[in-house]
């Protein structure tokens, strides 16, 4: 391998990257909003309808990413590009796991707030956007923090189903070229994306974090 | 003039009896205080009336606006339509035991929260107007400290200011001033004993014996869900009647 082969793959693998952060932002903007609605299902107070939450959400946490997207793929045959299959999947998949971190974070809220909020006069929603929303972020950022980490390797599963992002395109260059190093360079890629993310939610942290808890 | 009737309510957890049909009145510029031991129903009947719990029957009505009332058949308290209820439970004020302040809003926005957003008022006259109360409370220095920046008893002020700053008709207390140091629990009997000069309508559940006797005009003393014995501040702490009352408060006179 040449000098001009590796910078070809580094230029090339930088391109590829894009439809691996366009699954990993599509994903974010699925399920964070997802999520928060999957949560309020699972605490409603009509019995049938939070029971079938905890069933979905059960099936979506308890069997592998991997499965969902050869069924979303193959069993539903969604009429979208793979891309968008894999958003559809990936979507679900992690709303799912937002949706326990809100619960835990909206839970671990005192009920006093609550009902300070509900004395003084405050609508249920504006007590919910107002006044636990925030301290809820604020609890979940940590947790949330793994979970993007994990959503930005977990893309790799999208080759699965045929979508060309940064892990398949190093397995071709490593068949072809019969070296490991497209494999390290892609490692990098990774690792660069999620040292970004941490950096994000350190940033987040310390923003929020002028009350204590 | 009277303006919140309780009659007869009856509030239980699960199979426990908490309420075991109370009836009291509170006028116009009254101060009662409740005393009793724990788990008598104090904080049950102050959150029954403020509406945070709902009663299994009885009547509460705020002047001559029904809240809730024993439906005849029934038996079992109706209550009135929501949106009437928002209305008369913005006429009630609470302040907490453990103060509840909003940790993530600075103690000016604690204040000024809902009356902008549910008062409808300027931020600009919330915030005068926040200011005036914190004076009041005597934390005019602190409208930018976050809750956590403060003591016990400067937030149970910020709380007092909180409630004082919508306006309401009755201010209830749950215990002020249980959750302080007892060097902190003067300042805010202070702010109280202000409040109580300025004639405003307050019920204090309270295990400050001399200030209930020296504040109120009328003390009420609760035991397992009934109320035992009320009447004149003076004469109740210091003359009970009943045999209950006398064991309870035997246990303060030493200190
Ligand atoms: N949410 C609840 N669920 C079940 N039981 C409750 C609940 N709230 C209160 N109780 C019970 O009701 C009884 C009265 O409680 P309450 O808090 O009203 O007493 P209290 O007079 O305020 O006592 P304290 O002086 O300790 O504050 C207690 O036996 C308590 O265990
Ligand atoms: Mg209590």
């Amino acid at each position: 391998m040449t000098w001009d082969d590796i910078l070809n793959i580094v230029v090339r693998m930088a391109e590829t990257s894009l439809t691996t952060l366009q699954l990993f932002f599509m994903t974010l903007i699925i399920s964070l909003p997802l999520g928060l609605l999957m949560a309020a299902i699972r605490m409603s107070k009509i019995r049938p309808m939070s029971f079938l939450m905890r069933g979905f959400l059960l099936v979506m946490r308890g069997t592998p990413l991997m499965l969902q997207l050869v069924f979303f793929m193959y069993g539903v045959r969604l009429p979208f590009p793979r891309l968008h299959v894999a958003v559809v999947a990936f979507g679900l998949n992690y709303a799912a796991y937002f949706a326990e971190i809100y619960r835990g974070g909206i839970e671990s809220i005192p009920s006093g707030q609550r009902e300070a909020a509900n004395v003084l006069g405050f609508s249920k929603r504006q007590t919910f956007f107002r006044i636990i929303l925030p301290q809820v972020v604020r609890r979940i950022l940590p947790p949330m923090g793994n979970e993007f980490m994990t959503l930005v390797k977990d893309t790799a599963l999208a080759r699965i189903i045929g979508v060309t992002e940064i892990t398949s395109f190093a397995e071709s260059m490593q068949s072809r070229h019969v070296t490991i190093l497209p494999v390290v360079i892609a490692g990098i890629f990774y690792l660069v994306m999620n040292s970004v993310v941490s950096k994000c939610f350190a940033a987040a942290e310390k923003r929020l974090g002028y009350y204590s808890p | 003039m009277k303006i919140l009737t309780v009659r007869n309510i009856q509030k239980s957890f699960g199979k426990e009896p908490v309420l075991r049909g109370l009836s009291f009145d509170i006028s116009q510029g009254e101060v009662l205080s409740v005393i009793g031991p724990s788990g008598s129903g104090k904080s049950t009947l102050l959150r029954c009336v403020t509406l945070l719990e709902r009663i299994d029957a009885g009547f509460i009505a705020y002047g001559d606006l029904v809240m809730a009332k024993t439906d005849e058949a029934s038996g079992k308290a109706v209550y009135s339509p929501a949106p009437a209820l928002q209305q008369i439970r913005r006429r009630f004020g609470l302040v907490f035991q453990n103060f509840n302040l909003f940790p993530h809003f600075s103690v000016m926005r604690n204040i000024t929260e809902a009356p902008i957003h549910v008062a409808g008022k300027s931020r600009e006259e919330a915030e005068r107007e926040a200011r005036a109360l914190l004076e009041k409370v005597g934390l005019g220095e602190k409208a930018d400290s976050y809750p956590c920046e403060l003591s016990g008893g400067q937030q149970q002020r910020v709380a007092i200011a909180r409630a004082l700053a919508m306006q309401p008709d009755i201010l209830f207390f749950d215990e002020p001033t249980s959750a302080l140091d007892p060097e902190l629990t003067g300042e805010i009997l202070k702010v109280i004993r202000n409040l109580a000069e300025e004639k405003m309508t307050m019920v204090i559940v309270t295990h400050e014996m001399a200030f209930a006797r020296d504040v109120s005009d009328r003390v009420i003393f609760m035991d397992d869900g009934a109320i035992v014995e009320q009447g004149d501040p003076k004469q109740v702490i210091e003359n009970p009647k009943s045999e209950r009352t006398r064991a309870f408060l035997a246990r303060f006179s030493n200190s």
